[in-house]
């Protein structure tokens, strides 16, 4: 993967070895002699270390500022309670109609963007002409950097109208518009990681397959993608755990009503939603409404965090795997 | 090169579908928002009177705010890669610090906007800044930035570090001799994107507080500020359609400077791989 990687480590006699353990070691023993070098070591270091002291940070403040919350509303109660109606008289902080509502809006995501999304890297990594090509990923990279507000609009004054004049019963906010333009969303991050995933298939096995009497279909399908799979499915929770975090999308277009339905044309709300909600409403700082944002922030991190790091783990065993 | 070149299979799906979905998008905006923009939309503030209604406030805030994410950022993610791509030794800290990056890259930006309103905006007294929109924004970005670079440098013949250590070069030489000036053009394209992400991002400044309408334009690092995106989502949120209007004109105003950014990256790019040096 990096130039480093392949030297021997032989470059190094021992009795250089200055604990830096770099292959540079040999070529740049000066830096030993210089302060002003080791000063500079140190700085970069320091700026390296701010990237571990955000996730650090982020833990943190969400565990230290949820502690409000929690005094006031029990675990048994967030986890046991189905009912979330913090802005009404009667207060409930039942995380569930929250977790159903982004549940939702990422199957429905799913549903859009994971056939979609492959078939686009497939058509890109095994069919597409060069010429195909060069133009048709820098317009999946624009498509993947418009911004999600933009999405937002485009499912609450286009795709919920569109949806109104076959789906019966669709409320103006719902989760249809809103799950389906999120799946729109996610296809070029989809596409870029399950096509990264089949560049990856060594071209023996491909014409391995051609060698038995394959048709291009036929080692495409039972060769290249399965072979591939690992990395696929990798980039499939990536863009899932993406779709979860989505806010804007579902901010403008899902509604308001933390519902706990199935129903996909009812408004529901799920975790980012409701913090965008509260935060940029007239809800007073330091009550318990306000820091329950906190509370649902933890939960949609350690959702999305747990994600993460298994996909990205996969991610590298399938890579050292060719 | 393939025994069985069929152009037309019948499974083979078209991807250029997702294009027809882009261009959907954009035609649906240009439509809706052409008769809204014009020189007094440019330059007037947001008004209850969508008529007077201007996005000025909206962009001088996202100008600023770009300006200072980038002025952080930067910095601190070129150094980052630098430290991971030419000092770092191969070990645990090395992998801690990678394996940190890739997933704070996945971390949903809204809980990026809950740590700054925790640590800037109360934390640091900094308020509903823009100073601590820009710092929320620059953590946002810094995972990428710092894989765009360290990209950029990996892509610079190691033959050019070692013909400098030859010569007796050190290694901050090196790298700012060398590695820098060299890896610039694709280090440029990656701030470049990473700087079209932020100008986007709606929840993060939301969430810390900024206004979603402002009538003033910020004088300093320390006033309240709008963005484009939320200004739009502004608009967005209001039922009467003539708001709607304005909402597709200021995503016209958003997408040109949001096309603009992307273009020059790709040029960039385009013209760096002519002539990289082999």
């Amino acid at each position: 993967m990096e130039p480093s990687e392949a030297q021997p480590a032989t470059a190094v006699p021992p009795d250089v070895d200055d604990g830096l353990s770099n292959e540079d070691a040999d070529l740049t023993k000066n830096i030993l002699h210089s302060p002003g070098e080791r000063a500079i070591e140190y700085a970069l270091g320091a700026c390296a270390l701010i990237s571990v002291l955000t996730t650090l940070g982020i833990a943190a403040v969400l565990i230290v500022e949820s502690v409000p919350f929690f005094a006031e509303v029990s675990l048994t109660s967030f986890f046991g309670d189905t009912r979330w109606t913090p802005e009404y008289a009667e207060q409930h902080f039942g995380i569930w109609p929250l977790l159903a509502g982004t549940l939702m809006i990422t199957a429905l995501a799913a549903v859009v963007a994971l056939p979609l999304g492959l078939m686009s890297a497939v058509y890109i990594s095994e069919y597409a002409p060069r010429s195909v090509r060069t133009w048709l990923k820098p317009a999946l990279e624009i498509l993947a950097g418009v911004p999600t507000v933009v999405y937002g609009y485009f499912a609450l004054t286009f795709v919920t109208p569109l949806l109104d004049s076959f789906v019966s019963g669709l409320s103006t906010y719902n989760a249809l518009s809103a799950g389906l333009v999120v799946g729109v969303m996610i296809i070029p991050m989809v596409a870029s990681l399950s096509e990264d995933a089949l560049q990856a298939v060594p071209r023996s096995m491909r014409e391995g397959g051609y060698a038995l009497g394959a048709t291009k279909i036929e080692v495409t399908s039972r060769v290249v993608v399965p072979g591939a799979l690992g990395g696929i499915v990798a980039g499939f929770i990536l863009a899932l755990s993406r779709a979860i975090g989505e806010t804007m999308i579902v901010t403008i277009a899902a509604g308001q009503q933390a519902n706990l339905t199935a129903d996909p044309t009812q408004s529901i709300r799920p975790m980012t939603a409701y913090i965008a909600q509260i935060a940029s409403g007239d809800i007073a700082q330091g009550t318990i409404v306000y820091d329950s944002i906190f509370a649902v922030g933890l939960v949609l991190f350690l959702i999305t965090l747990g994600m993460n790091l298994f996909a990205n783990d996969f991610v590298r065993r399938f890579q050292e795997r060719y | 090169m393939n025994p069985s070149e069929s152009p037309q299979t019948t499974q083979n799906f078209d991807p250029r579908l997702s294009l027809v979905v882009l261009l959907t998008l954009l035609v649906d905006m240009a439509v809706d928002g052409y008769d809204w923009v014009s020189g007094d939309f440019l330059a007037n503030y947001p008004s209850y009177q969508p008529e007077d209604s201007g996005i000025l406030s909206a962009m001088v805030g996202s100008l600023w705010l770009i300006g200072l994410t980038a002025a952080f950022s930067v910095p601190v993610g070129v150094a980052s890669a630098v430290y991971l791509e030419e000092y770092a030794s191969d070990g645990w800290f090395r992998r801690l610090i990678q394996i940190n990056i890739a997933n704070l890259a996945g971390v949903p930006s809204v809980v990026y906007g809950i740590l700054g309103l925790a640590l800037f905006v109360r934390f640091a007294a900094m308020g509903n800044s823009l100073l601590a929109g820009a710092l929320t924004m620059s953590l946002l970005i810094l995972p990428v930035v710092i894989i765009a670079t360290q990209e950029a440098l990996r892509a610079v013949p190691r033959g050019m570090r070692e013909n400098a250590y030859a010569l007796g070069a050190t290694r901050w030489q090196v790298i700012q001799g060398h590695l820098l000036p060299t890896a610039a053009p694709g280090i440029l394209t990656g701030v470049i994107l990473s700087l079209s992400r932020a100008i986007g991002e709606t929840a993060p400044l939301i969430v810390i507080g900024a206004l979603t309408s402002a009538r003033f334009l910020p004088r300093g690092v320390m006033d309240n500020f709008s963005a484009l995106p939320l200004q739009i989502f502004d608009w967005t949120s209001r039922p009467q359609s003539e708001f709607q209007g304005l909402a597709a004109a200021g995503i016209i105003v958003l997408m040109v400077a949001l096309l603009l950014m992307n273009l020059s990256a790709i040029l960039l790019r385009n013209y760096y791989e002519q002539y990289q040096p082999t």
